[in-house]
């Protein structure tokens, strides 16, 4: 029973975080939704005219597609590990009743 | 002139790694002299919680896979780039929750790792900028979620609000903490460090208000899972009491 309450309260907790990462794409008219760091990148050529970055990434992902199979790889590691970590933990779990 | 400088700087900017998103300060975006000072503010704190990771698992083997359950969740979330308020993005932390379960410098190590990652396969972040990404993301950030746990719980708060503060907090003192970072080293000509913090805060902070709230969620959420199907470890660990209650 306490597993049944829980799936709802989870359930209601991943909407509201959806509500909130779709709220900004559906309120925000023609936003570019770059990255803070290139905003940062820009705010520091304000205040430092001359600065120049002195080094450059050993290694960049040579295209968008390239780099978003990477954040694509991050984040599957990540969630294949949780999944089976739960997974485990419920096998083992379902043993012990 | 001024314009010329401003295009000279965009040039600059797109010479610049293109394809950088999110949070961290860029690689060859701070003066060597700051690289290396938060380096060396950074390696204590790396060792500490590597000392710490290791008498935690000594002592209990078992809690192996939830710390490697905590960096994946760092893993996971410091992956996805979630669009903010300010129409620009940035990602959140995911360092909360192994704040809150292994205390508050074991993420230091979990949290380079993530970093290291992101700036050598992503040219995200940076190896020159790892020191200062390290110390905002891996250091302040939880040692801030795990004081905030402990604060709340001892004020007699719920556990999912004590999780859920601790975790949106961490997340976004990280970003403070990379906007002191990054106007200590760029001071504003008029207005010095105040104003440079202010105007750094305003593109990171301030995006990262709703993330901080999607992070203090998830982390709830995945506190919720851990509370079924992990609560031995959750109590030994005094993230729960014995009776374990359910948040």
């Amino acid at each position: 029973m306490k597993d049944k309450r829980f799936l709802m309260k989870n359930l209601i907790l991943g909407l509201l975080v959806i509500l909130l990462v779709v709220f900004p794409l559906v309120t925000i008219k023609n936003a570019e939704f770059v990255g803070a760091d290139d905003k940062a990148a820009e705010a520091i050529a304000q205040v430092d005219k001359n600065y120049k970055p002195w080094f450059k990434p050993i290694w960049e992902p040579p295209s968008g597609e390239i780099e978003s199979l990477l954040f694509a790889l991050q984040a599957a590691i990540g969630a294949g590990f949780l999944g089976y970590y739960i997974g485990v933990a419920k096998g083992r779990k379902n043993v012990n009743r | 002139m001024e314009k010329w400088m401003l295009l000279a700087a965009f040039a600059l900017l797109l010479m610049a790694p293109q394809t950088a998103y999110a949070m961290h300060i860029m690689e060859g975006f701070l003066p060597l002299k700051w690289c290396t000072i938060w380096y060396i503010a950074s390696l204590p704190f790396v060792v500490v919680g590597l000392v710490a990771i290791n008498k935690k698992v000594k002592e209990n083997p078992k809690l192996k896979m939830l710390l490697g359950f905590a960096g994946a969740f760092a893993f996971l979330l410091s992956s996805l780039k979630i669009p903010s308020v300010t129409g620009s993005c940035s990602h959140p932390t995911g360092v909360g929750l192994g704040a809150i379960l292994f205390g508050p410098f074991a993420m230091s190590v979990l949290g380079l790792i993530v970093l290291l990652f992101q700036a050598l396969l992503l040219a995200h972040g940076g190896i020159t900028t790892l020191g200062a990404n390290t110390f905002s993301m891996a250091i302040v950030g939880p040692i801030a979620s795990y004081y905030i746990f402990k604060l709340v719980k001892k004020a007699g708060g719920p556990n999912w609000l004590a999780v859920f503060l601790a975790a949106s907090i961490g997340d976004l003192l990280t970003y403070v903490t990379t906007s002191f970072q990054l106007a200590i080293a760029f001071p504003s000509e008029i207005g010095g460090f105040t104003a440079s913090f202010l105007k750094f805060m305003g593109i990171f902070a301030v995006t990262q208000v709703p993330l901080a709230i999607s992070e203090g969620l998830l982390t709830v959420l995945v506190i919720n899972m851990l509370t079924v199907y992990s609560e031995e470890e959750l109590i030994e660990l005094n993230v729960l009491e014995r009776e374990g209650k359910t948040t």
